[in-house]
């Protein structure tokens, strides 16, 4: 475990990987995967393709169940848990290739995403309670509120599967802010973007940190953006982290350049 | 007013529409007594085609065997109504508690098959589904159901079997199915009950568990990663839709005076799941019309006699071209929109009045 990270701040560690690995028959995906994420922070998980990254993100919300080591949410093992649970324990994510409700509207594809936080039942549903209309209300208000972090509430009722590629982006964000986590996985969120979108991403991603008070992992191959906005860094090759700490240790480290671009040779 | 609510009361107004359409029809002597005889069959099958749409159109899982829990509806309302025959002398409140405790019944059956069924996805999924209507087809062939002063008696060998006195009434009779049913169903009956299905329905999905139930059939992973019960709300659709063909098949069977299993057997199932698909998968206002032309349609086709079920049949295929067909989609869309605006024009002044919707 990185020792510079407790150095820096006394900041309580909110998801805590002990070990985790996984096989997929006699291939291992990821091995030894040890990293702590502090409560409102920003953390990046970078990589070359195939190094397994995204079969991190699969493990911390348990599309896959591990095979090796633990899980600490909040200091507490979530080796029981599955998807839905850990949801509902706080983990939030966003998808590599774009997972919507496409022919939801935008405002509903939110409302899903606070679908844990608004209470009426079928009956309710049914027979249009006194409760079903306070909780809709609620749960309107509520997800314009978080689509205008993006400045999104004009497209509230367009099909989400007709908007924009950056626009749905954008749109996985927000659904996944409604289901109230204390830690949001972002995989590839500047994936498709031009640079000045991802420089309002980037901007973005630190209002969210700062107004939800979470903390917030991404995974990127876009380097200004890593190397800005992320305050902890983790790279993996072949399952395994090969190096972790600050941008700027990162950027220096020669066995992250190596794993990027290849081994120097002796006159380089 | 948004789309969606304006959608539910377009429906009830067509349902209404054609409710007193048929009444004027039927009161100055033009409806012929075919006709007459198909308009309990048409909101029955309307029910069943609006409740299918729910777990095929909806909750998007192809189930194969919706005419299986009509039947456990259709007998089950069969038994209740016939033990209320002489405590319940109304026969309206004999037919409403009928169809209360035969969709309850069908809706047990839905529970009980849901839970192994919608483990499975796609193709398993309805070929499980159309197993296990076959299978609740033949269990009834073997039911027999009879009723003396001393109470029920049920068995599954044969009538004689059962040990009733003298004076015992056969309800069930396995393959010969039931008999001597007091008919009860009513054409107005049958279309109230296509409205209580419509507005439960209806409201069902335009609330938190429709758009669950929607959210799942369109990304089962992210609805999981969104903290969504997938199992529970695939059991809500499945277990609705059932408790509703559960009471369109009490209000089917109490409008004869025998019906046996044979009758909810692969065919039927097809045969509603055609109105569904024809009608437009999600579409409840799509299934209502396609039902109500494909019932009538073979009736008005009668006196072509050979040709019927040829013309029945081209007919399908051109409906299924034109619904395919982008060009078709944006002539109907202008003439919906030229409708719309018509109607808003017109009901403009009455919200405006209201002070309700835009």
């Amino acid at each position: 475990m990185g020792n510079q990270i407790e150095n820096k701040e006394e900041r309580i560690p909110i998801l805590e990987t002990v070990d985790l690995g996984i096989d997929f028959g006699g291939l291992t995906a990821v091995d030894n995967f040890n990293i702590s994420i502090k409560n409102v922070e920003i953390a990046g998980l970078i990589g070359p393709n195939g190094a397994g990254k995204t079969t991190v993100f699969n493990l911390l919300t348990k599309v896959y169940q591990p095979t090796r080591g633990k899980i600490l949410l909040g200091g507490k093992d979530t080796a029981s848990m599955n998807t839905v649970q850990m949801n509902r324990a706080g983990v939030a994510r966003t998808f590599q290739n774009i997972r919507l409700f496409d022919t939801l509207t935008v405002e509903e594809n939110v409302k899903i995403g606070l679908h844990n936080e608004i209470h009426y039942n079928w009956f309710d549903g049914v027979f249009r309670t006194a409760r079903y209309w306070k909780h809709e209300k609620y749960a309107h208000e509520r997800a314009m509120e978080l689509l205008s972090i993006f400045d999104m509430q004009g497209m509230a009722n367009q099909k989400a599967g007709s908007l924009p590629y950056g626009a749905q982006r954008r749109l996985e964000i927000v659904r996944a802010l409604g289901t109230n986590p204390s830690v949001l996985l972002l995989d590839e969120p500047a994936a498709g973007m031009n640079p000045s979108e991802t420089a309002e991403l980037m901007e973005n991603i630190r209002k969210i940190r700062d107004t939800f008070q979470i903390a917030i992992v991404l995974i990127e191959h876009d380097m200004s953006l890593v190397m800005n906005i992320c305050e902890e860094i983790a790279v993996l090759n072949y399952g395994k982290i090969i190096a972790k700490g600050t941008p700027e240790e990162i950027q220096a480290n020669p066995k992250v350049i190596e794993a990027y671009l290849g081994k120097q040779k002796e006159e380089a | 007013m948004n789309r969606g609510a304006v959608n539910s009361f377009v429906n009830y107004g067509l349902v209404l529409a054609f409710y007193l359409i048929v009444q004027i029809l039927r009161a100055n002597g033009d409806l012929s007594r075919a006709f007459q005889a198909q308009l309990v069959p048409i909101c029955v099958y309307i029910i069943m085609a609006i409740s299918l749409n729910l777990v095929v159109g909806i909750s998007g899982e192809l189930s194969l065997g919706h005419a299986a829990f009509m039947s456990v509806g259709a007998f089950t309302g069969v038994v209740v109504s016939t033990m209320l025959v002489d405590s319940v002398a109304s026969t309206p409140l004999r037919l409403a508690i009928s169809i209360l405790v035969g969709g309850i019944a069908a809706g047990i059956a839905g529970i009980f098959i849901g839970i192994p069924v919608l483990r499975l996805h796609g193709d398993y999924l309805a070929i499980v589904t159309l197993a296990f209507g076959e299978i609740i087809k033949n269990i009834l062939n073997t039911v027999y159901v009879g009723l003396d002063s001393t109470g029920l008696h049920y068995g599954m060998t044969s009538i004689n079997e059962l040990g009733m006195d003298s004076a015992g009434k056969t309800i069930i009779n396995g393959p010969m199915g039931a008999m001597g049913i007091d008919k009860a169903s009513t054409f107005t009956a049958a279309i109230i009950m296509v409205l209580i299905t419509l507005f439960a329905i209806q409201n069902m999905i335009r609330s938190r568990s429709g758009r669950a139930i929607m959210a799942i059939r369109d990304n089962r992973i992210a609805a999981e990663a969104s903290g969504l019960n997938v199992m529970k709300y695939k059991m809500m659709a499945f277990v609705t839709a059932a408790a509703f063909a559960g009471m369109a098949g009490v209000l089917y069977a109490l409008n004869y005076s025998t019906v046996v299993p044979k009758k909810f057997d692969f065919n039927t199932s097809i045969l509603v799941l055609v109105f569904v698909v024809l009608g437009g998968l999600g579409n409840l206002r799509g299934s209502m019309i396609a039902t109500a032309v494909l019932i009538i349609l073979p009736e008005m086709l009668r006196e072509y006699q050979l040709y019927r079920m040829l013309i029945y049949s081209i007919i399908l295929i051109v409906v299924m071209l034109i619904t395919n067909n982008e060009r078709a989609h944006a002539i109907k869309d202008r003439l919906v929109a030229i409708v719309e605006d018509y109607f808003k024009k017109i009901l403009a002044p009455i919200f405006r009045r209201k002070g309700g919707a835009k």
